[in-house]
């Protein structure tokens, strides 16, 4: 609880679940889950850092929130694009789409 | 007189609730992305950040965790929800992942994994300097409005552009469908 290691092997546990969905997932919404997750790794990981190494406490929370507004954004347009792949295709298997010109 | 505190430890009740949090936040994690149905996953991604949330806690920074709620279980979730909501459910999972593609993408991020913890241990984390102990959303609302302006004013052109796409997009398969 005390040790940057458990911190930072949380965030790494978190990544690697994010690529193991993101490879795995058959659906779009299931791989934009797991890059949820993935960022959620990465912003644990500049938290500790900040926490334990850094002299200056602010620089963690900051490219933390920052990360947040950078993923709430992604989710917004890979949710649209989801959509629009949706009533074009009626699909939203990855497998299924695989037709290039609109 | 007696308190709690006299029979068991601050220290380790504070122990225990990492702990617990760290297994919500892995449980969440598993289950956002090993069911084929959508909407479990969704579930299990706002366990898992609400997880993280508490674990944020830990690192100092209630300014952070109250954003990690509100951002993540608050907004992107139920923007997932909607989404599925508006997509029809005999689309939405049901079928059975391909057991070859699975024990691909196992291997992959176990490799990942292993490596990003051989890197973790074998290097020597020291810091710089003392580390700073100011945690007060004040300081960081100064940071952010000076040092870090041209960042947070680029996040949220970046988020006006997000949504404003994301309307136009949407129309786009509108227009499409229409043909």
């Amino acid at each position: 609880m005390e040790s940057l290691l458990t911190y930072v092997i949380l965030g790494a546990l978190l990544f690697c679940i994010g690529i193991f969905g993101l490879l795995q997932h058959n659906s779009l919404i299931g791989m934009l889950i797991a890059t949820e997750l993935i960022l959620n790794g990465a912003g644990l990981n500049a938290m500790a850092f900040g926490f334990f190494l850094s002299s200056d406490a602010t620089i963690g929370q900051a490219f933390t929130l920052f990360i947040m507004g950078i993923a709430a954004a992604e989710a917004a347009i890979a949710l649209s694009i989801m959509i629009a792949v949706f009533r074009r295709f009626h699909d939203i298997r990855v497998d299924a789409i695989s037709q290039l010109k609109g | 007189m007696n308190t709690i505190a006299d029979f068991i430890p601050p220290i380790l009740v504070a122990q225990g609730i990492f702990w617990i949090l760290v297994l919500i936040t892995l449980s969440g994690a598993v289950m956002a992305v090993v069911p084929a149905k959508i909407v479990h996953n969704v579930l299990g991604l706002a366990q898992s950040m609400f997880g993280v949330a508490g674990i944020y806690l830990y690192l100092g920074s209630q300014f952070v965790s109250m954003m990690q709620l509100l951002i993540y279980v608050g907004a992107i979730c139920v923007t997932y929800i909607f989404a599925i909501m508006l997509s029809p459910p005999m689309e939405l999972g049901g079928e059975k992942p391909v057991l070859f593609k699975m024990v691909l993408a196992l291997l992959t991020s176990v490799v990942t994994f292993i490596a990003l913890v051989v890197m973790l241990i074998k290097t020597q984390w020291a810091p710089l300097a003392a580390p700073g102990r100011d945690w007060t959303a004040k300081t960081l609302g100064q940071v952010l409005l000076t040092r870090y302006f041209l960042v947070f004013e680029l996040i949220s052109l970046v988020l006006v552009v997000a949504i404003i796409g994301a309307i136009m997009v949407t129309n786009l398969g509108v227009s499409r469908e229409r043909k």
